[in-house]
C-alpha cells in the first residue's frame, strides 16, 4: 500500500508517495538519490545507514519512510555547506580515518550527533557513541582521534566566532 | 515486506485499541528495532502496522503521588537513561537501559517494547523486575495494571493478550533509592545481547531491602527472592550463600554466546561481587 509523506531532508521540503514497507534508508537512496547513506546489514547492526531524525541519530534501515512523515532528516550530504566540508569530514581526511569508506558516512553522522550533545567528548564518550558503527578496515583508532580533533576544531572556531562577535559588538558601540 | 502492508498512526490510545481490534492481523509499532527485523526475516507478518508514536500521552515521563514514576510506552530508552528523576530515584534502571544495543538504537527502542518482546536477555526487564514495576495495559475491555513479575512466561511470551496495548511502565515510590550494580558479560561491549546479566541492589533503611535479578540465564528474566531474603536476614556477609541460591535458581542454556556451565558459574561470581560491593 502507498502513502504520501511530507518531510524535510537536508533543509529541503520533500513530498513523495512511498510503499509502507519501504525503509527511510531505501527512500533516501532510491527516492531522493542521496546515496551517501549506505546499506550494510539492513537490520540495525552496522550503523552504515545512520541519519539524524529530528536531530537524533537513528539507523535508517530500522525506520519506515512513513514514520518520517512530518519530520526532519539530515543525511551526510546535509553536513557539508556549499561545498565546504564539515569539521568532522576534514578531520576524517587528515587523520586518514577512511580506508574503503563504506562505514564513513555513518560514522560521521553518529559523531555529528555526539558533538551536538557533548562538545568536549573523552575518548570513552566517543567510543560509546560510535559503538553502533562497525568498521572492518581501520581499527577505529584514527576514527576516534578524528572525532576528538574535530571537536577541538569546532570549539576553537566557536571561541573565535564569539570573540569576533564581541569585537563586532564593541565596534557598534558609539564612541 | 508484503506489498499490501498498511500503516495507521492514530493519535489516541482508544483509537489505537479499536483499530487493532478491527484488524486481527495488525501489530503495534513502537521503535521498530525488533519488529522490523522480525518482519524482514518472516518471523512476523502483520498486515497492518499501528504506529503508537503519534500518541502524545505515550511520550510522557510523569511523577506519581507516591514518589514513583510512570514512563510512557513511546519514550525512547535514550531519554529514560538520561532523565534526571530516573537517575535520582532509579539509577539501576538507567544503568540497565544504557546497556541495550548502542546509542542510536536507543533513540528508537523503548522500555515498553523491550518488555513486550520478552527476551530472556532483556536488560531493562531485570531492572523492572527488581524494582517491582507495574505495566498499565489498555484493551477494548478497559484499562488494567499488571505486575511485571506476572508478565513474562517464556522466550518471546508474555501474559498480554493479542490487542493489549502497554501504555506505560510504572515504578513504585517504594522502590526509589535502590542502588547497586548491573554486571553484564557480552562478547563485545556494544550491540550484543547479554551472555549473563546480574543486578544486585540494596535500599538502605532501618531494615535494608535487597534485590537480586538475573538476565539471560533462564527462559525469562529472573528475580531470586530466596537470595534477597537471605541477605535481608544476614546482610552482605552472606554474599557466598546468596550467590549459591542464585546459581540454584537459574536454568541457563548453552548457545553461541556461552555454555550453560559458564553462565551458571558467572552467576555465582557476579552475584557475590555485587553483594560484596554493597557490604
Ligand atoms: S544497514 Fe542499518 S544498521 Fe546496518
Ligand atoms: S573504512 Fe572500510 S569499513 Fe570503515
Amino acid at each position: 500500500m502507498k502513502k504520501t509523506i511530507t518531510l524535510e531532508v537536508n533543509g529541503v521540503a520533500e513530498t513523495a508517495e512511498v510503499e509502507v514497507g519501504q525503509t527511510l534508508l531505501r527512500f533516501l537512496r532510491d527516492g531522493l538519490d542521496l546515496t551517501g547513506t549506505k546499506e550494510g546489514c539492513n537490520e540495525g547492526e552496522c550503523g552504515s545507514c545512520m541519519v539524524l531524525l529530528d536531530g537524533r541519530p537513528v539507523n535508517s534501515c530500522l525506520v519506515l519512510a512513513v514514520e518520517a512523515d512530518g519530520r526532519t532528516v539530515t543525511t551526510v550530504e546535509g553536513l557539508s555547506k556549499e561545498g565546504v566540508l564539515h569539521p568532522l569530514q576534514k578531520a576524517f581526511l587528515s587523520q586518514a580515518a577512511v580506508q574503503c569508506g563504506f562505514c564513513t558516512p555513518g560514522m560521521v553522522v553518529s559523531a555529528a550527533a555526539l558533538l551536538r550533545e557533548n562538545p568536549t567528548p573523552t575518548e570513552d564518550d566517543v567510543r560509546k557513541a560510535l559503538a553502533g558503527n562497525l568498521c572492518r578496515c581501520t581499527g577505529y583508532k584514527q576514527i576516534v582521534d578524528a572525532v576528538r580533533d574535530a571537536a577541538a576544531a569546532m570549539r576553537s572556531a566557536a571561541e573565535a566566532g564569539s570573540d569576533a562577535g564581541k569585537a563586532a559588538e564593541r565596534e557598534e558601540v558609539p564612541a | 515486506m508484503p506489498v499490501d502492508l498498511d500503516y495507521l498512526a492514530p493519535s489516541d490510545v482508544e483509537d489505537a485499541v479499536a483499530l487493532r481490534a478491527s484488524r486481527p492481523s495488525a501489530a503495534f509499532l513502537l521503535g521498530g528495532t525488533d519488529l522490523l527485523p522480525q518482519m524482514r526475516s518472516g518471523r512476523r507478518s502483520p498486515e497492518t502496522l499501528i504506529d503508537l508514536k503519534r500518541i502524545a500521552e505515550l511520550h510522557e515521563i510523569r511523577e506519581n503521588a507516591d514518589g514513583g514514576l510512570s514512563i510512557g510506552a513511546a519514550v525512547p530508552l535514550a531519554d529514560v537513561e538520561t532523565h534526571p528523576l530516573v537517575l535520582a530515584r532509579y539509577p539501576l534502571l538507567a544503568e540497565c537501559a544504557k546497556t541495550v544495543g548502542a546509542w542510536p538504537l536507543r533513540q528508537r527502542a523503548t522500555l515498553a517494547g523491550n518488555v513486550c518482546n520478552a527476551s530472556p536477555a532483556a536488560d531493562t526487564a531485570v531492572a523492572l523486575l527488581a524494582l517491582d514495576a507495574v505495566v498499565n495495559v489498555a484493551s477494548t475491555t478497559g484499562r488494567l495494571a499488571m505486575a511485571i513479575s506476572e508478565l513474562f512466561l517464556g522466550p518471546g511470551q508474555t501474559a498480554l493478550m493479542p490487542g493489549d496495548l502497554v501504555t506505560d511502565v510504572v515504578l513504585p515510590g517504594s522502590a526509589a533509592g535502590v542502588r547497586g550494580s548491573y554486571q553484564r558479560l557480552s562478547r563485545r561491549k556494544g550491540m550484543d545481547l547479554a551472555t549473563v546479566g546480574v543486578l544486585v541492589g540494596k535500599r538502605d533503611g532501618a531494615r535494608p531491602s535487597w534485590r537480586v535479578a538475573l538476565a539471560a540465564v533462564a527462559p525469562t528474566p529472573l528475580r531470586v527472592r530466596a537470595a534477597e531474603e537471605l541477605l535481608e536476614a544476614k546482610g552482605a556477609a552472606a554474599a557466598r550463600e546468596a550467590a549459591e541460591l542464585a546459581v540454584a535458581a537459574c536454568r541457563p542454556i548453552t548457545d553461541q554466546r556461552g555454555s550453560a556451565e559458564y553462565r551458571r558459574e558467572m552467576v555465582g561470581v557476579l552475584v557475590r561481587r555485587g553483594v560484596e560491593s554493597l557490604g
